[in-house]
């Protein structure tokens, strides 16, 4: 009853740290993880007086690159922000981030939800901002002390931040999923939750689909900065019309499943709250991982007036049509596409080519095996889709062997599995005389049997031949 | 005295061994000795055995000096950053800061074989206009020393101005660099925004700040830009533009460039002995045949309110990392001065208030570049006055934070433009208090202000006039 009355409103943000060679504002190495702490930092990084923030070209191609992945539009004209607030982790007292013009707008990614088959997650923005240091609470003779490692200071992160299309938990993780991919694709990060090179803040609400009382008027749609109205394109009028008038954020959470998690708990706390007649408060939350539930962290009175203004140290970016053409053409063919172009143009499953491109090295490996089809030829036995079989079921290992020695395998394989049409042929006919019952009830329409006498043909051959050529000619004989 | 001299004839002297680099060095420290303990220009000297070390080795050298800057001596203002050197931005904040690297500016001076003498007083954090915002006690006019030495770099400016040192890099926010070098009879120039690198300058307001030479003539001030200009990788915001040789384009041919008098400059709230003083100058040029022009700038009064609130929101920001928690300093040690402008910064970046106030000020600024654009597409140069009176008694700006800021409004509006503007000594009130006036060119035009400047010390002396401390 609950469920045809509620729906849950899911928006994400996620954070990826780019792994450039530098960070995003000065020359220092940005491979930190596990080095010791305070090695890699610089006047820029500490933020010590008079130095300067230099972008890094390389990050901000990245940012563009990930943005045209997920079908951003890219503005011609782009800037960075500061975002003010104190924290001791954060060395200059503001982050460098973008506010109102980020480097890509208004794009999409397609998630295989389960209902429908496909659904659309609109992409509200990604930008480009820097890492804070890492704070680490130790005990240092006897004494309770936090302790300030820079290292992670000015790391380049990339913020995407979805609009709030998503209606369950699952569909979280399969966006997440499907994100993880691209940015593997892309290959600007590695994406490492557990490294906290990629960090998840789902934001939750639950709307109740037949009332008003939760509907927000236009007119009371803040503006986060000025707190005053402000009416935006039809679309996210009509959108944001029908949003619940809070939300909850969850932060920092380091694993697809905690997320999946972390909004169901949420659901059904909201759900509670909102079934008893009330509703949830608007605030940011924890999420802890042992005891798997959320918990508050700093509620809407508490919320930072951030203070955003134009970066002044860094002049606004400008770009032409070109220079986003030519990032668009380094961006490789994504996994989405190559399913679909190794279903149509290889015959395989779309469960194998799903598996095949979840990395884009299994993919490309796959690609390079199917070329080599022919070199192996004289009609040859070996059919991608038994390569993908080989790959997928790790017949072979593809760390090891080049594509060429795999094939190598395979064909011998396939040699020593390789039966004669003729012998094929008699051991079938024999077999159709031995079962006429199977026989009988395939032609009455039940196919299934089909299967046992695969089986059969195959116990007979001592586990040579391949079943898909047995099915063809049994289907045959049978007819 | 060798600190006479230009920085051409010293470097032509030091190369012909006529006198040695650590004559001159000794020189500047006999003034620093005599002058510095009424004047209050300093916050750091340079320890004298150091530096007289650091010249006899520049002499025995002399020979292979590439640089006219090679063994001359000069002063930073304490807004830049000197590696093993404290560096205080005149502010007890930063009392024992002792910074780990130097300033692109510091750096390209040592390049060049310059040799520092010491950190100059200064308003704190470049808030204030007559060096008495500092927590190092007020920086005196070597012209009279019951009066302010003008700022914020005022002391740099008293200490050319008394010859302790050949040149001075000062910084320009909102007519930090001028005010001081018009109140104390020296040349300064406020370089185009991006002309000089900013990085290591510790910041008051990023898109305002400027880095630039203070001297006592033109002239020196070219030589010292030659080598101070330029693109920066470590400044974003640095011009990949062209440095020009300044020194030698100075000579350069001023017939029939216009010189425009904007009205709205010489009005009410101007000083009549200064308004007179630089209207008179308008003949030396025109000798030169140099036409003068009357023109209009109506923006003149927002000049002020877009200054104070760009820059103080800016400084809001920049001085958030001076947290209490770093560099051994509670942050009570703020003066009120530059509470108030963090206080008035926050207030105008705050929800709320931001669209009425910071986008307003933006956007006012976007007009200020137009009216420059249009007034600078009718003349080459642009005269006007940099204070609207003389160097004030010591105190009563303090007392007074509203007449304080109102001491900037002839220089505030050129930085949020970020066009070049060169102050230079024209003449003297009857009390003996010297005037200046300032040439503003369009963007990256410094050699044709210094050109313009150059002309009018060759045939003035003014600038070559020097306060009577002794006794």
């Amino acid at each position: 009853m609950k469920d045809k009355e509620f729906e849950p409103i899911i928006g994400l943000e996620i954070h990826v740290e780019l792994k450039t060679k530098s960070k995003m504002f000065c020359g220092c190495s940005a491979d930190y993880f596990s080095h010791k702490p305070n090695t890699h930092c610089c006047p820029v990084c500490l933020g010590l007086p008079g130095a300067l923030p230099v972008p890094n070209k390389k990050a901000v191609e990245w940012c563009i690159k990930l943005g045209l992945a997920l079908n951003c539009k890219i503005p011609l004209f782009s800037k960075f922000d500061r975002k003010n607030y104190f924290y001791p982790d954060l060395p200059k007292g503001y982050q460098i981030s973008q506010y109102d013009r980020p480097f890509c707008v208004n794009g999409w990614l397609d998630i295989k939800s389960q209902i429908p088959n496909s659904k659309r997650i609109r992409i509200r923005r990604v930008h480009m901002e820097e890492d804070t240091g890492k704070l680490i609470h130790a005990n240092i003779n006897g004494k309770k002390c936090t302790l300030i490692d820079f290292n992670r200071s000015g790391i380049p992160l990339v913020e995407i931040v979805t609009e709030p299309d998503i209606r369950s938990s699952e569909d979280a993780k399969i966006f997440l999923k499907q994100l993880y991919q691209i940015i593997r694709y892309l290959d600007i990060s590695d994406a490492d939750m557990e490294k906290g090179s990629m960090r998840l803040e789902p934001n939750i609400s639950v709307r109740v689909k037949s009332q008003k009382f939760l509907r927000l008027p236009f007119s009371q749609i803040q503006d986060k900065r000025s707190g005053q109205a402000k009416i935006k394109s039809n679309n996210e009028l009509l959108d944001n019309n029908d949003l619940p008038n809070y939300k909850v954020e969850v932060k920092n959470i380091n694993s697809f499943n905690f997320v999946k998690k972390a909004i169901d708990f949420e659901i059904n706390r909201q759900l509670e709250i909102l079934v008893n007649g009330g509703v949830p408060k608007q605030e940011t939350r924890g999420w802890d991982d042992k005891k798997n539930i959320t918990y508050p962290q700093r509620s809407k009175e508490e919320a930072h007036d951030y203070r955003y203004f134009p970066e002044p140290d860094i002049p606004p970016v400008r770009w032409t049509t070109n220079q986003i053409l030519n990032i668009k053409d380094q961006i490789p063919e994504l996994p989405y596409k190559k399913i679909d172009r190794f279903i149509r143009n290889f015959q395989i499953s779309q469960y194998d080519a799903m598996i095949l491109t979840d990395d884009i090295k299994t993919a490309n490996y796959f690609e390079e095996c199917v070329i080599l089809i022919n070199r192996f030829g004289k009609k040859s036995e070996i059919s991608p889709k038994i390569i993908a079989n080989n790959i997928i079921n790790k017949k072979v290992n593809i760390n090891k062997n080049t594509p060429a020695e795999i094939m190598n395998i395979i064909e011998k394989k396939a040699e020593k599995f390789h039966v004669d049409d003729k012998e094929l042929e008699q051991i079938i006919n024999k077999l159709i005389k031995q079962y006429p019952k199977a026989v009988k009830e395939y032609k009455t329409g039940k196919t299934g049997v089909l299967m046992f006498l695969i089986g059969q043909v195959m116990k007979t051959l001592k586990g040579k031949g391949d079943a898909l050529v047995i099915r063809k000619f049994l289907e045959k004989a049978l007819q | 005295m060798l600190l006479d001299k230009t920085i051409e004839e010293l470097s032509t002297g030091l190369k012909q061994k006529l006198f040695s680099i650590e004559e001159l060095v000794q020189e500047c420290y006999e003034n620093i000795q005599k002058y510095n303990p009424k004047l209050n220009a300093f916050i750091t000297i340079i320890n004298k055995k150091e530096a007289l070390r650091n010249a006899r080795e520049k002499d025995k050298n002399i020979s292979r000096a590439t640089s006219k800057l090679y063994g001359i001596p000069f002063l930073l203002k304490d807004a830049y950053i000197t590696k093993g050197i404290k560096t205080t931005a005149a502010s007890f904040v930063l009392k024992n800061y002792i910074p780990q690297y130097n300033a692109t500016v510091y750096q390209k001076l040592l390049d060049a074989g310059a040799i520092l003498l010491g950190k100059m007083n200064m308003d704190a954090w470049g808030h204030g206009g007559s060096s008495e915002n500092t927590d190092f006690g007020p920086v005196r006019n070597p012209w009279d020393l019951t009066r302010v030495a003008g700022g914020s770099s005022g002391g740099p400016a008293a200490a050319i101005s008394s010859r302790m040192a050949v040149f001075a890099i000062g910084e320009d926010t909102g007519g930090s660099i001028r005010n001081p070098a018009a109140w104390c009879n020296i040349t300064g120039l406020k370089v185009t925004y991006g002309r000089v690198s900013r990085y290591g300058t510790i910041a008051y307001a990023s898109s305002f700040d400027t880095v630039g030479p203070m001297a006592k003539s033109v002239g020196d001030c070219a030589q010292v830009l030659e080598v101070i200009a330029g693109k920066d990788m470590y400044d974003a915001t640095s011009s990949s533009k062209n440095v020009p040789r300044y020194s030698e384009l100075i000579d350069s041919p001023v017939e029939n460039l216009i010189l425009g008098i904007p009205k709205e400059f010489f009005q009410e709230g101007l000083n009549t002995e200064i308004k007179n003083c630089i209207l008179n100058s308008t003949k030396i040029f025109e000798k030169s045949k140099i036409k003068i022009k009357h023109i209009s700038m109506p923006m003149f009064d927002y000049g002020l309110p877009v200054y104070y609130l760009i820059g103080p929101s800016e400084t809001s920001s920049n001085l958030a990392r001076y947290d209490g928690i770093r560099y051994g300093q509670k942050r009570k040690e703020f003066t009120s001065e530059t509470v108030r402008r963090i206080m008035i910064g926050t207030y105008a970046l705050s929800s709320g208030y931001y669209d009425a106030y910071y986008k307003k000020a933006q956007k006012a600024r976007t007009l200020f570049i137009k009216e420059y654009d249009k007034a600078l597409s009718e003349c080459d140069v642009l005269l006007m006055p940099v204070t609207p009176t003389p160097p004030t008694k010591i105190g009563e700006l303090m007392t007074d934070p509203l007449q304080n800021l109102l001491a900037d409004v002839y220089t505030v509006s050129q930085n949020p433009v970020g066009v070049p503007s060169l102050a230079i000594p024209c003449g003297f009130t009857k009390n003996g208090l010297p005037i200046g006036m300032q040439l503003v060119g369009s963007m990256f035009s410094e050699d044709l202000l210094l050109r313009v400047g150059h002309i009018y010390q060759k045939a003035t002396d003014w600038h070559k006039k020097y306060p009577k401390l002794e006794g």
